[in-house]
């Protein structure tokens, strides 16, 4: 065998525990990255055995067969069979089996047989099982199934040692690479095994099948069609405030932190343009972005809880056809809604869309959803524009614009996917809606934490690469050529920055934009709330303390209302993020679907825009 | 092998409880090809001789359905379960 480290793979169907025992064997030694070409995750990890053997890991997307429908599940499969460019197969397959659930499992596990690779069992929450009174021969599955069975409860350190024993003895004696007669199975062949699971489970498991009571009890209340529908806008409005207000503290902190960082480069004797680099371009980007870390926790927090309690599958369930009205899968629900918190994450969680189109639709239209970016902007110009007060005596004007917002982002995006699905992609088949609704579980404080940390991580190397490359290219636009001796106007007005907000100047002439704004755009472009940092260097404001209100109190003066509101309708719908386009070009592999959703994107926030300012300029407020 | 009355679980009202006769994929005016439905049927569990109950239907047209099918529970829409024939289980 391979002199290198041996390889061990975690294979199982979705929702049976193999990332939680991924995590117990490994703990934090694990490492997430992606497969060369794809972007699906490949987590790996390093263990050493009792016996000292030192091992690696690898959590595979969870699937319940290898004959792949999806990027993740082809990766499952490519990586079992080694046919991965750069990978060797594994050196032993151990296929993680949910003990009160093992009907589907065992299917898998015949199938793995015969991908001529050592296979081992691992029966999980064996605990939970017990307690609801399954019974399980170990003994007599391994002798019928003719491969090593062990029992794991992965949440308890102590009931992974026997599979580490286990996994030892069977590394240390590990058999010439078999034949492989694995091939893509036909409708028989999958029945056959079926059946030949079924037969197993009837000798083998006693009192198995008979549904878990507490989940039995709750879908009763939330897959209820209207009560459930209730609960789950409940659950998506505590989230929103969660994200919203419980991040705020740590937002300001974070905001503070490179405010101060900022001064103590601007008091530093260093030449002014080294200055303007690090305070400008390095610490304000990256700040502006990072001070998002809190909120994406928060919603990870959130997303992860409800994935680990079985809930996702039931909203997915919950929304199917709300969503297939226009033109959505089910499954895009949870990437949508993560792209409220930012568009990025809910790109990257669309992995779980079986369907090409289907991914597609979400990716494209995920970009629409409010993100948190838009929000300074929002905030700005609704604070600088429209009036504090009430309308209909309860409803705060401010809020309810901020609501019209939101609605219209939503919209746009579903309308975008109605026309996608009927008129451009109407021959092709709809994807069906199939997946298993998972018995509830609690979920592990472990687990959470190492998923929380592993999205966090994501981020912030993103922050600190793509997004910190765009930010030094815009600041060099904002910046070449330096002012000429004694100039009067700010120094960006003689920027590459303010030479193209001149040229477009004919272009966002109908919309009511002056050069600042077209100036401020293209900083925008790195994030959207650079836009308003943007301002405030255009207008010649010093950054700190009560900045973002003394910039409303300016663009106030200078704007018309009707400049304000195409400035709002732009920000519903402009491609102002360069790292969502980066994440798309990743996500779909090409540079064709960035491009197309950057001008579907360009052209409805002109239209948008055009339409409200001429309106608007049409009643006066021009 | 048997010749029990069956209908589609397409067609079933939720607390419908039977047992799976035979996959119909073909002409089930179904989205995706009759074979590649049936073999996902038949990865989630969907074999001729389980046990189906049906648990839970969605609010508008009572789609998609959420079907217990032996040892799990699959939610599925109806257009999909038209390929599934059951017969009703015989109240004993």
């Amino acid at each position: 065998m391979s002199a290198a480290t041996p390889t061990i793979a975690l294979v199982g169907n979705p929702n049976c525990g193999k990332t939680a025992l991924f995590n117990a064997l490994t703990g934090s030694r694990q490492k997430v990255a992606n497969y060369p070409g794809v972007t699906v995750e490949k987590k790996t990890g390093r263990l050493t055995t009792p016996a000292g053997r030192s091992l690696q890991i690898v959590d595979l997307p969870g699937t319940y067969s290898l004959r792949a429908r999806s990027p993740d599940e082809e990766i499952t499969r490519d990586v079992v069979l080694g046919r991965l460019e750069g990978e060797a197969a594994p050196d032993l397959i151990v296929c993680v089996a949910d003990a009160t659930n093992l009907r589907l499992a065992l299917r898998l596990a015949l199938e793995l047989k015969r991908v001529g690779r050592p296979v081992m069992l691992s029966l999980n929450m064996m605990d939970i099982a017990r307690k609801r009174g399954i019974e399980i021969d170990a003994d007599r599955l391994a002798r019928e199934l003719g491969v090593p069975v062990v029992s794991s409860i992965a949440v308890r350190r102590g009931g992974i040692d026997a599979l580490l024993a286990k996994i030892d003895s069977a590394v240390a004696n590990l058999p010439v690479a078999g034949a492989a007669s694995w091939q893509v199975p036909d409708a028989g062949e999958l029945r056959g095994g079926q059946h030949e699971a079924d037969r197993l489970l009837r000798i083998v498991v006693r009192r198995s099948g008979e549904r878990d009571l507490g989940t039995a009890r709750a879908d009763a209340v939330l897959l209820h069609p209207v009560a459930g529908l209730v609960i789950l806008l409940a659950i998506l409005f505590i989230m929103f405030q969660a994200v919203f207000a419980w991040a705020r503290p740590a937002m300001d902190a974070i905001a503070a932190g490179f405010t101060w960082l900022g001064a103590l480069v601007g008091a530093a004797p260093l030449p002014d343009l080294l200055k303007s680099f690090l305070k400008d371009g390095l610490i304000a980007g990256v700040g502006s972005v990072i001070v998002f870390l809190p909120q994406i926790v928060i919603l990870f927090f959130f997303i992860l809880v409800l994935e680990d309690l079985g809930y996702m599958a039931r909203a997915a369930f919950l929304m199917d056809r709300i969503m297939g009205g226009a033109g959505l899968h089910g499954r895009a629900f949870i990437p949508l809604l993560s792209s409220f918190a930012c568009a990025i994450p809910g790109i990257m969680s669309t992995r779980v869309i079986d369907d090409r189109r289907d991914r597609l639709t979400t990716i494209l239209v995920a970009p629409l959803m409010t993100c948190s970016a838009r929000i300074p902007v929002y905030t700005l110009i609704i604070g600088a524009f429209i009036p504090d007060r009430d309308v209909w005596g309860f409803v705060g004007l401010q809020g309810l614009v901020m609501f019209g917002l939101y609605a219209a982002g939503i919209v746009g995006a579903l309308s975008v996917s109605f026309v996608l699905k009927r008129l451009i992609w109407r021959h092709s088949v709809g994807e069906p809606f199939m997946l298993e609704l998972p018995d509830y579980k609690i979920p592990q404080a472990r687990s959470l934490a190492i998923g929380l940390w592993t999205r966090a991580t994501i981020f912030l190397k993103r922050a600190g690469t793509t997004i910190l490359s765009m930010m030094v290219l815009i600041w060099v636009l904002a910046s070449f050529p330096q002012p000429p001796e004694g100039a009067t106007e700010p120094a960006i007005s003689y920027s590459l920055a303010a030479m193209i907000g001149s040229a477009i100047q004919p272009i966002t002439e109908p919309l009511g934009f002056n050069w600042q704004i077209n100036v401020a755009l293209i900083p925008g472009m790195a994030a959207r709330e650079v836009a308003v940092g943007a301002l405030g260097t255009i207008y010649a404001i010093d950054g700190g303390e009560g900045a973002a209100e003394k910039i409303g109190q300016i663009v106030a003066g200078q704007w018309s209302l009707g400049t304000a509101l195409a400035l709002l309708a732009w920000y519903v719908f402009a491609p102002q993020c360069a790292s969502t386009l980066a994440v798309i070009r990743r996500e779909t592999g090409s540079w064709k679907w960035m491009w197309v959703t950057f001008f579907y994107m360009l052209a409805l926030a002109y239209v948008a825009a055009l339409i409200t300012y001429q309106v608007a300029r049409a009643f006066g407020g021009g | 092998m048997s010749s029990k009355p069956t209908i589609a679980l397409g067609d079933a009202r939720v607390g419908f409880r039977g047992r799976i006769e035979a996959l119909a994929v073909e002409g089930a005016g179904i989205g995706l090809p009759g074979p590649e439905l049936e073999r996902r049927l038949i990865e989630l569990g969907f074999v001729e001789g389980a046990d189906v109950e049906l648990l839970h239907q969605g609010l508008f047209g009572s789609d998609p359905i959420a079907v217990r099918v032996a040892h799990a529970t699959i939610a599925l829409r109806r257009r999909e379960a038209m390929a599934i024939l059951v017969s009703a289980e015989v109240p004993s």
